[in-house]
């Protein structure tokens, strides 16, 4: 799995992304580059801008300056007029929601549609989105249901499943979508230690597939395992980029990253 | 005193159906207004935002006698002449919509923001997020007060015999004029509201259990 994507151009890329809540600057100068297959994984302390990167990524959040392209695309804004150069328009409503059509995001909370049954959760886009009838939209689902592990599940609403059970249902939501980039955001957080497990190996399964995507995580040992690199955010930039062994190391020399890890893991092991 | 009633029974029937149309218009047009008014108030631009909260705390601050009076007898003066009917149907379609515009705020606020968001997500547009996701969450909780709102419109509908206009209000008034029956023939009016409000309250209990899966 490539580690840099210097010379393939970039499926996701993140320039000079800043943005302030106020006067609270949440993301300063931010820029990432990810390629097609990678899995980007994004750590650092809370309030350090992380799931804001990510929510920027698919238009949750505007940001004030800089770019965010997916394959070439500028997500949320279409530039101005020629003459009139460094002016940005938002999208329409229309063209915004085509854009978010692309990227696929798994939330900490889940986010399931209560009325809707696991099934219908993942047919609601297919249908209304990608105009695919009724009965595709069913086989489509319970294949997915089926890669996470739930197809038996299929008409059960989400009331009626375990935390876990409802985020690899969550996760075949997004992924049923065939979107070009997933971007998982604490998926585990919410979940009792126990239930962590059978969704990170959906991930993993995923992963393995090709499927490109950024998480922010707080589970170290999977981020060393699954991630083509880490990203370490602090402070609302990028304090370090690099292969999961080189960012995790004991022995690194940034102040800040090693002061992170090693709360980490007085905290965590 | 019997004979005397059921030779009035007809007349009476006439009034109850101006009653029940008077009760329809009022519903439905109040719904519609409602529901787009609401919408506008909790994700329309600023501007809109004002003018329709102070559309709805206005109208809600005023009796409904005054507003019913104020269309028929005051918008006159401004060149707008309305038959006594239309202008009671304005008036008491105003005071419902502002009644439902917070049924409505109420209702689609309490769904959590990360529906609106997962919707978003999948790429759902503006209005397919509200029909798909927001609305059909909304509706367990907007239905109970509504309800409530519409048993209040059926009975206050009485209010336009106040403009002269024949509902079942004043079909028993007129009656008790010419029989001086007042006693039985206002038990008997207020028995058919009764049975009309009973059976909505009753129709939306059944309704309300229905839709009773979806988690708070």
């Amino acid at each position: 799995m490539a580690t840099s994507s210097n010379n393939s151009p970039a499926l996701l890329d993140i320039a000079e992304v800043s943005k302030s809540f106020g006067s609270v600057a949440v993301l300063r100068s931010v820029s990432l580059q990810v390629a097609k297959g990678e899995v980007v994984t994004i750590i650092g302390p809370s309030g350090s801008g992380k799931t804001t990167l990510l929510r920027c990524v698919n238009f949750l959040e505007s940001y004030d300056s800089g770019s965010i392209r997916i394959d070439g695309k500028e997500v949320g804004f279409r530039p101005g007029p020629a003459r009139n150069s460094g002016t940005r328009q938002r999208r329409s409503e229309r063209d915004l929601a085509a854009m978010r059509a692309e990227t696929g995001m798994v939330f900490q909370s889940f986010n399931l549609f209560p009325h809707l049954t696991a099934a219908g959760n993942i047919m609601l886009g297919l249908t209304k989105v990608r105009r695919k009838s009724s009965s595709e939209a069913r086989s489509i689902a319970e294949h997915w249901l089926g890669r996470v592990g739930l197809a038996h599940k299929a008409d059960s609403l989400p009331a009626e499943l375990s935390g876990g059970q409802q985020q690899r249902v969550g996760i075949a939501r997004a992924v049923a979508m065939e979107p070009k980039i997933l971007l998982l955001d604490e998926i585990t957080s919410a979940l009792d230690p126990e239930l962590v497990g059978e969704v990170l190996a959906v991930v993993k399964s995923l992963a393995e597939d090709g499927m490109t995507m950024v998480m922010v995580t707080h589970e170290m040992a999977f981020a060393r395992d699954a991630s083509s690199r880490i990203v370490f955010m602090a402070d609302g930039g990028v304090s370090a980029v690099g292969p999961p062994k080189e960012i995790l190391a004991a022995e690194t020399t940034n102040e800040r990253l090693r002061t992170f890890l090693a709360r980490f893991r007085a905290s965590h092991f | 005193m019997l004979s005397q009633i059921l030779y009035a029974l007809p007349f009476l029937a006439e009034g109850f159906a101006v009653t029940l149309w008077v009760s329809l218009l009022v519903v439905v047009l109040s719904l519609v207004a409602g529901v787009l008014l609401g919408v506008g108030l909790v994700y329309g631009p600023a501007p809109l935002r004002w003018v329709v909260r102070i559309f709805s705390d206005t109208i809600r601050g005023i009796p409904i006698l005054v507003l019913m009076f104020f269309v028929y007898y005051g918008l006159p003066a401004v060149g707008v002449h309305l038959q006594s009917f239309w202008a009671a149907v304005l008036a008491l379609t105003l005071f419902k919509t502002a009644q439902v515009v917070e049924y409505v705020r109420g209702a689609v606020a309490s769904i959590p923001k990360g529906q609106s968001e997962a919707a978003m997500a999948i790429g759902l547009t503006f209005r397919q997020r509200l029909t798909s996701v927001i609305f059909p969450q909304a509706f367990r909780r907007f239905l109970p007060p509504w309800i409530n709102g519409v048993t209040d419109a059926v009975k206050g509908s009485a209010l336009v015999s106040l403009l002269g206009i024949t509902d079942l209000m004043q079909a028993i008034n007129q009656v008790i004029g010419r029989t001086y029956e007042a006693m039985p023939l206002y038990i008997l009016g207020a028995l058919i509201y009764f049975a009309v409000n009973y059976a909505l309250s009753y129709a939306s209990r059944r309704l309300e259990q229905r839709f009773a899966f979806i988690r708070d």
